[in-house]
This record gives structure tokens, C-alpha cells and sequence, in this order.
């Protein structure tokens, strides 16, 4: 196996500046293990072929990434892996992607995901589902299933993805690496295609949690194409990873730490507990009523976000068009029946029947209510904790083809991760052990809005002490050659 | 049986802003289809709406000009419904928190129109329907539009005229916008209802659409009140509808029933942060605010004794308003003035094809050309003559001087003109001398024909006279 790839983001950056490895090499490393593992994997829908300019003097300079296929790249298709998009080529690059790119950032490609982001297996991409490296008949979880994947497997040194309702920490756990959703409206969701205004977010996947802070620390900031973009400046994150926990109050709240968790979910976070501890922090149990709802809160309002958002979709003026009717609403129908996947059509027909008639009174104002609740409830938890550490979900990791049988019990599995979007919170997933099946564990680090520096330095000083986010499935850069 | 006539408005008005409302692209009129267009407003994939401040303060002109209470923290609603000319299937509007609400005009008979709320809304595209398809133009997309309800208070076509006619003129005077029916820029659907007269209830009403001009918006209130009542009378039930009215035809033409439009399924736009108004803006602009007509009227009667007519016809645009004013600041008398704009510069802008806010002549050369007069270096027909000359550029001193028209007011060139006029008409002398008292305006005449108009005709008139009453006694 090619050394490159025990390298982190960080690392790569810095032996290309030192002159030690050639950004060719490592983008003609990383070309060849995509082109090897996709076939099995499926994680991207596209790659890339066109030269992109080399920045030096950037911290992630000249190292090679992948960009979920939901982020606009001008010039280059952006499908959502939906048959809608299937041809769409945006006349514009996402904020987030411009200010990689800008920093040097290599983009081997497009990675696969939910149709629109909406799911959580990677299964439901009209380009065929992804694939577990850890174990092929695994989902690798989603919506953000390839991007996970690609950093997972050795194909890229980090990712973007998108994180509406776990999106990027579900498949992060599913795959053993690390993600973080960043506090909401701190990176521009301009090039970011729609599915919940409200709570998407864009975030990266990387090896680690100090890869993570210096992905942030370019893709952060105001942007004015996005009235929900935060005022700046910001604190850069990279600085307040100093690993050092002492005073760091942590809570685990009762809610997402029953008995739904199994048990090998439930030791690991006991002993990543217990690592936090050694580190100086203290870890309690906590009470926090007034989130058992939030999930289903979150599912009203994505779902109503969504059936909006996607009903520009009408293959008038890009996308996919069906069949001319006999006028103009046929075609609407002809269109959008064509173009859009089964849990696509079930989302946008359960947020239009929850804004139908009085029903905008009965479900939305309801759900609002809950999500003020949960806010509430945090704002309480955040005058004792500065930190709440949970599972990202309670067991392994979904099965491929499970998906289509129980929507809801698989909505349910979200509980643990949507309620960090309905309150706008930094979240982070970071590998924490190993099931016996050989599938990863994950936990969850949230902390209140702007606290993205306190979550990334737990991560860090956990990583610090811990070997999990190192290690690797054994399809792990297969392809890229030896050196 | 007696009916009452119930009549409110719902009034879109384009706002005057160079750019759209969630995007900078332009708003010009007229620009080839499709070239005034950006991935927001075409709503593509992964672009997010910008409010345009800019839109935010013309809305807010209007709201206090219409004695709306603002609503400190608005909101942004998504109105959602498919249709090829709204790009991202929902108009982004206000429903639940709008920009304003509770206002009212007075019309220029003293009667109050409530103004039920005020919103911003963005504006859709443009449908061309050929013969076999249709084409789309998208570059009305996105500009900023208020949308004015008022409360069903019009009782026939003619208030319902003279509330826009009010409207259009408040909001010309504010800059807020150019309110051009005619380019679509002022639109005004009628929503109309009889019922028996002096009764509270509420009739079903149908909903007016395409009404392009204030003939138009009479004449249909007037056939469609004729047509509700007529179906009443004869035992009918009126349909909950929307009509078209038809400008040949002048009838109202069923388009579609209410009750097939599904509902809009209206929720907070999240791409939008709520708009928080505060009250230093609301003070500045109403310190900011401009004399409107009506102030404008009020006050020309007052200092300048004005009648109602000349007040009113001055006001009908701030641009004729404000060339008045400009022309009596400069010095000319105020009636004078009044004068010579509704009469020589209407005429010429009229002749000339142009609008009020196109004269070309600048305000210092009317009020030369009105000192002229007065100090009698010119006589009001001359004037006239000059105005005509200068009215596209030029200066009526040089003018006249260049042409030689000052008028003389030498008494012994005048008095020789006048002998010869008299001695080549000797019958009107003799009818005079009999008492023929019209003889003098007819060697009037002459004698200010042979002075080629450059004398001042009450001069002349006073030596005619005294040459007459010389040959009487001679």
C-alpha cells in the first residue's frame, strides 16, 4: 500500500510543501485508487478531468478531496444523484468548494449520496447504492454515503458533505471517520442544493478531528450570497486544538443513551467517556426532557422544506423532462413522476400534505413548538454542560436493502443525530471503537451554537489518546500501488 | 329592488429600484427576452435569495405616505403553486407578518379607503403564447413588487379610478415608482360584490383581472356590478370566480373558478431572515418624506392663490409640480407661470409626443422668457413665438435679440405709423368720427400689423385714439 495514505489531510499538505511528495503523485494516487475501489464501492458519481490551479502557502494545499455531488461545481455535473439532474451542469461553484479550491484543494470528484440528500443508507441514489468498505453488504450509512466512503477507503484525504439531519456524522460513524456538522450558518450554503433551508449544512469528513478544524477554518466565514450566513470574524478552530480538557463539563443525556442503545454502542461511549475523563474533563449522566419529540419535529419541517424546495424541479428549465402532455401541468406531472426516486416522491408528498388546507396550524405550528422546546431544553443543559456526548445511532450500521421495508423505524434512527439541526448545533462523529461484526462505532460531541472549537478540542484530545480513527478497513487504499 | 356595490382593490405595483429584489440583475423595461437573468432568479439549483434594501425603503415610502402602521419585525412567506413563469414553483411574498398594515387614503372628495396591508412580493415571468406553443420570458423575474389591499371600500368604478388615480400620484411623488399601467408596472385586479342595499352581508364576489388602464377599471366595475345584479334579479347565484375583462369586447370573461385553485400552502421562507424595521429608519424617511399632490395643492392656493384647476392640473406630476416650482423660484409670477406650463408647455410636449418629465426646456429659460413680458421688452404674441423657438434649447434674450423683436415704445415712430394708417383708411376714420365705436380696433389692427407686432399694443391703442379725437375737433 502506498504510504500517502497513512497520511492525514494535514500531513499530505505538509510533505507536498516541504517538497517531499509531489502533488501530481498524490492526485495520480488518489485517480487510481478511485478508479480501482469504485466499481465495488460506488461512492462517486463522477470524476473529475480538469486542471485545477496549484496555490501554495495553504494549509491543505494540493491535497486531494472529494465533493458530495449535492454541492454545485461550475462546469462540472452536479446530479443529486437524482435522474432529475442527471445532466445538470451549474453555471456556478458553492461558496464552501470556491474557498477549497481557492486554498489549493484538489477535487478528484463528485461523490454519490441519497437522491437530494434525503435518507440515511446511500441507497436510494439513482446511480446505484454505496457500498460499506468495512463490509460490502453494509450501508455505509447517509445521505452523505460517498463521501464518507471515499475518505474511508483511502480514495480522497477528505470530503465535503452535506448534513440536513445527521447526514455527514451518520455515514461518518457508519464508516470510521470523522465529520462534523458546523454550527448553522457558519459556512455558506450558496451552491448548496436545497432539501431543508433550515437545517442543512455543509461540513467536512476527514481522518481526523484536526483535518476537520483546518477544513473548517477555509470554508467557514460570512458570505453575502446567503442571507442565513453568520456575521463574522470567526476564531480560527485550528488554534484551539490544544487537546487539554480540564473544567470541560460533558453531559450524556438519558434520552439518547436508553435502552434502544445496544451494547456494544453503549460500552464504547462508556469508554470514550471514560478517555474524555482522563483528559480532564468530568462526564455525567443528565436528564434532558423536552427532546423526545425533536425527531419527529425535525421530519415535519424537513419534509415540509423539502417539498418546497423541490418543486422548482419541473423540467421546464433544466432537469429532466417526460413526455410533452396536453398541457402544461401533464408535463409538470410527466416530469417530476420520471425524475424523482421513491423516498424523493415520499418526502415531498408528506410536506405538501403537512402544509395542505389547516394543516399548516395543526403539524408545522406544532412542530415549531417542539423545536422551540428542544432549543430550550439545550439552552438549560448548556448552564451545566459545555459538552453532551451521545451515540450517533444505536447499533450497526443499516443492512443494504432494508431501506424500502420501514421508512419510519429507519426516520426513528435520526433521533440521536436531527436534533442537533433543529437547534442549529455544532455536532461532531468521531470513531470510538469496533463491533465484533468489524463494523465502526461512533459517538457525537455537541455543544452550543459557536462551540465548534470546544467540540473539535474533545475530539482532538480523545484522538489524541485513542487509535480508533486510525483504523483502516482492509480494501483501504487497495489500487494506489506500493511504494 | 335596490343593490349596493361593494368594491375593494388589490393593487401590484413594480417598485422603482435599478435592481431585482433577491438578485442584481436589472430591472429595465423592454430589454430582449431572457438577457436580464441570473441562476437566482431562475431559481437554479443551490442559489439563495439576497433581500435588496434598496426595495425594503421604497416599500417602506409607501407604507407611511399611506398612513400604514409598519410592522417592526416582517417576514418572508413562500407562496407555492406550479406554473412555467415561476421559476422555483412559489413567489416569495408576506402573508403572515407583512411589511405593513391599517392605512388609508383620502380621496380628493374627502373620502377614506382603508388600506388593509402593504407586502413585498417578487414579481414572476412573462408568458408569450404563440400559435403552437409558448414562449417564456423570465426577466420580469424577481422584480420587487408591492402589493396594496384595501378594504372593500368603493361603492362604484369611479371611486375605485380616483383611488388609483390618488395611489399612482402618491407613489410618483415618492419615487417609489414610475406606476405605468400601460407597461404593467401599476396592476389592479377588482374584487366586486353586490348585495341588497343596507344589508351587512357580504355578497359573492368575483375577481377582475387585466385591467389595463382607469377606463378600463370603470367600465368593468360598471358591467360587472350590471351582470351580478342581473343575475340576482332574475334568481340566479353569482359564481365564485375570476373574470378577464376584455377591452373589445368590454365584458368580463370568466377565466376560472375560485374553488379549483388549490391552496398556496404559504410557510416562512427559511432562506430569509425575518426583516426587523427599525424606528431611526422609519424617522428618517418619514423627515425624507417629499410634499405630495394634495400638500402641494393646499399650499399653491394658499401662497400663490392658485384656483383649484391650476393646482390641480400643476400637481398631476411631480415632474410638472416641481418644473412649476423651479420657474417661480426663479422669479416669475406664480399665476403667469401656472399660465404659460398649462397652456404653451402642455401644448408643446403634446405636439412633441413627450412626457412631463421629458421637457427639454430648462426652467431658468421660461422664467426669462415670462421677465421678458413683464419688463415689455417683447409683447405676449411675440412670446409666444420665442417659446416655440427656445422650447428645445436656446435663450429667449438672445433670441429676440438675434431677431430683432424687442417692441418699440417710441411715441413719435409710433405716432408717424399710425397717421399713415389713418390717412390710407379714411372710411374708418369717417365711421368713427359717426360713432362707429368697432373702427378702432380695426385701425388698431393696422396700425400694429405696420409695427410688426413690436409695439405695446395699449401705446398704440392710446395714439390711435388721440389722433381720432384730434381730427373730431379739428
Amino acid at each position: 500500500m502506498n504510504r500517502l495514505f497513512d497520511l492525514t489531510a494535514l500531513e499530505l499538505a505538509g510533505a507536498i510543501a516541504r517538497g517531499e511528495v509531489r502533488r501530481d503523485d498524490a492526485i495520480h494516487a488518489a485517480f487510481a485508487v478511485c478508479t480501482a475501489q469504485n466499481p465495488q464501492l460506488n461512492s462517486f458519481i463522477s470524476l473529475t478531468s480538469a486542471a485545477q490551479p496549484d496555490v501554495v502557502n495553504s494549509p491543505l494545499s494540493g491535497v486531494p478531496m472529494a465533493v458530495k455531488d449535492n454541492i454545485c461545481m461550475a462546469r462540472s455535473r452536479t446530479t443529486c444523484a437524482s435522474r432529475m439532474l442527471e445532466h445538470f451542469i451549474p453555471p456556478y461553484t458553492a461558496t464552501a468548494v470556491e474557498r477549497l479550491l481557492s486554498a489549493g484543494a484538489f477535487c478528484v470528484g463528485k461523490t454519490n449520496l441519497d437522491e437530494f440528500a434525503i435518507g440515511s443508507t446511500s441507497e436510494t441514489s439513482y446511480f446505484g447504492p454505496v457500498k460499506n468498505p468495512w463490509n460490502l453488504a453494509y450501508s455505509p450509512g447517509g445521505s452523505s454515503g460517498g463521501s464518507a466512503v471515499a475518505v474511508a477507503s483511502g480514495q480522497v484525504w477528505y470530503a465535503l458533505g452535506s448534513d440536513t439531519g445527521g447526514s455527514i456524522r451518520h455515514p461518518a460513524a457508519c464508516c470510521g471517520v470523522t465529520g462534523m456538522k458546523p454550527t448553522y450558518g457558519t459556512v455558506s450554503r450558496y451552491g448548496l442544493v436545497s432539501y431543508a433551508s433550515s437545517f442543512d449544512q455543509i461540513g467536512p469528513i476527514a481522518r481526523d478531528a484536526a483535518d476537520c478544524a483546518a477544513i473548517l477554518d477555509l470554508i467557514r466565514g460570512h458570505d453575502d450570497r446567503d442571507s442565513t450566513s453568520r456575521p463574522g470574524p470567526y476564531a480560527p478552530l485550528s488554534g484551539q486544538l490544544t487537546g487539554d480538557l480540564r473544567g470541560i463539563r460533558i453531559g450524556i443525556p438519558d434520552v439518547y443513551f436508553d435502552q434502544r442503545v445496544d451494547e456494544p454502542t453503549r460500552q464504547a461511549i462508556s469508554d470514550c467517556a471514560d478517555v474524555l475523563r482522563q483528559r480532564g474533563a468530568t462526564v455525567a449522566l443528565c436528564h434532558a426532557a423536552g427532546l423526545e419529540h425533536a425527531v419527529h419535529a425535525y421530519y415535519v419541517l424537513a419534509c415540509t422544506q423539502a417539498s418546497s424546495n423541490l418543486a422548482r424541479y419541473d423540467g421546464v428549465r433544466f432537469g429532466c423532462r417526460g413526455c410533452e402532455g396536453s398541457n402544461v401541468q401533464e408535463q409538470f406531472v410527466h416530469s417530476r413522476s420520471l425524475g424523482f426516486g421513491r423516498e424523493v416522491k415520499r418526502r415531498i408528498l408528506l410536506g405538501t400534505h403537512l402544509l395542505s388546507g389547516d394543516n399548516y396550524e395543526t403539524y408545522y405550528k406544532k412542530a415549531l413548538s417542539v423545536l422551540h422546546q428542544a432549543e430550550d431544553t439545550f439552552r438549560s443543559l448548556w448552564q451545566e454542560f459545555d459538552l453532551l456526548l451521545t451515540p450517533v445511532m444505536p447499533g450497526p450500521p443499516p443492512k443494504l436493502g432494508q431501506e424500502s421495508n420501514n421508512p419510519v423505524a429507519l426516520y426513528q434512527e435520526d433521533r440521536y443525530v436531527a436534533c442537533a439541526n433543529l437547534a442549529g448545533l455544532p455536532a461532531l462523529s468521531m470513531p470510538c471503537g469496533i463491533r465484533q461484526e468489524g463494523l465502526p462505532i461512533g459517538a457525537q460531541l455537541l455543544a452550543p451554537p459557536m462551540g465548534d472549537g470546544t467540540v473539535l478540542n474533545a475530539a482532538f484530545a480523545f484522538q489524541q489518546d485513542t487509535h480508533w480513527h486510525r483504523r483502516r478497513p482492509p480494501i483501504f487504499g487497495l489500487g494506489g500501488g506500493t511504494t | 329592488m335596490n343593490w349596493d356595490i361593494v368594491i375593494g382593490l388589490e393593487t401590484h405595483v413594480e417598485l422603482a429600484t435599478r435592481s431585482k429584489i433577491f438578485c442584481g440583475c436589472s430591472t429595465t423595461f423592454g430589454a430582449p427576452p431572457n438577457s436580464l437573468c441570473c441562476p437566482v432568479c431562475l431559481g437554479l439549483p443551490g442559489s439563495l435569495p439576497v433581500l435588496n434594501e434598496a426595495a425594503v425603503e421604497l416599500a417602506l415610502k409607501a407604507a407611511l405616505a399611506l398612513n400604514c402602521t409598519v410592522t417592526p419585525i416582517s417576514r418572508f412567506d413562500r407562496k407555492n403553486y406550479f406554473y412555467p413563469d415561476l421559476p422555483k414553483a412559489y413567489q416569495i411574498s408576506q402573508l403572515y407578518a407583512p411589511l405593513a398594515r391599517d392605512g388609508y387614503v383620502e380621496l380628493p372628495g374627502g373620502k377614506r379607503v382603508g388600506i388593509h396591508e402593504m407586502h413585498l412580493e417578487e414579481d414572476a415571468g412573462k408568458l408569450h403564447h404563440r400559435e403552437d406553443r409558448t414562449a417564456i420570458d423570465y426577466n420580469r423575474c424577481g422584480i420587487p413588487l408591492i402589493e396594496i389591499v384595501t378594504a372593500p371600500d368603493f361603492s362604484n368604478g369611479d371611486e375605485a379610478a380616483a383611488y388609483l388615480e390618488q395611489l399612482r400620484s402618491i407613489l410618483q411623488y415618492l419615487g417609489v415608482s414610475d406606476c405605468r399601467m400601460e407597461q404593467g408596472s401599476l396592476r389592479c385586479d377588482v374584487n366586486l360584490s353586490v348585495r341588497p342595499a343596507g344589508s351587512d352581508e357580504l355578497g359573492t364576489r368575483t375577481e377582475l383581472k387585466n385591467l389595463g388602464s382607469l377606463r378600463a377599471v370603470r367600465l368593468a366595475c360598471q358591467y360587472e356590478a350590471q351582470r351580478q345584479i342581473a343575475i340576482l334579479e332574475s334568481g340566479g347565484q353569482v359564481r365564485c370566480q375570476t373574470c378577464r375583462w376584455d377591452e373589445d369586447t368590454r365584458r368580463t370573461v370568466p377565466m376560472r373558478d375560485k374553488e379549483q385553485v388549490g391552496d398556496y400552502r404559504y410557510f416562512p421562507d427559511p432562506d430569509l431572515p425575518p426583516l426587523v424595521i427599525g424606528d431611526q429608519q422609519l424617522d428618517r424617511l418619514r423627515r425624507e418624506q417629499p410634499e405630495l399632490a394634495h400638500e402641494k395643492r393646499r399650499r399653491y392656493a394658499r401662497d400663490w392663490q392658485l384656483g383649484d384647476y391650476d393646482c390641480a392640473t400643476l400637481t398631476t406630476h411631480p415632474a410638472l409640480a416641481a418644473f412649476f416650482e423651479q420657474v417661480v423660484a426663479l422669479g416669475a409670477p406664480p399665476k403667469q407661470a401656472a399660465n404659460w406650463i398649462m397652456g404653451q408647455v402642455l401644448r408643446r410636449l403634446s405636439a412633441d409626443d413627450l412626457g412631463v418629465e421629458e421637457i427639454p426646456m430648462p426652467a431658468r429659460a421660461l422664467a426669462d422668457l415670462i421677465a421678458l413680458v413683464s419688463n415689455g421688452t417683447i409683447n405676449r404674441n411675440t412670446a409666444v413665438e420665442v417659446f416655440d423657438a427656445v422650447f428645445t434649447g436656446g435663450d429667449p434674450a438672445e433670441y429676440v435679440r438675434t431677431h430683432h423683436l424687442e417692441q418699440t415704445g417710441d411715441v413719435e415712430q409710433v405716432t408717424a405709423i399710425v397717421e399713415d394708417v389713418l390717412a390710407q383708411n379714411p372710411q374708418s376714420v369717417t365711421d368713427w368720427l359717426a360713432g362707429k365705436e368697432k373702427a378702432v380696433g380695426f385701425l388698431m389692427g393696422q396700425a400694429m400689423r405696420a409695427l410688426g407686432g413690436k409695439a405695446p399694443p395699449a401705446l398704440v391703442n392710446e395714439i390711435v385714439r388721440q389722433l381720432l379725437e384730434r381730427k373730431k375737433s379739428s
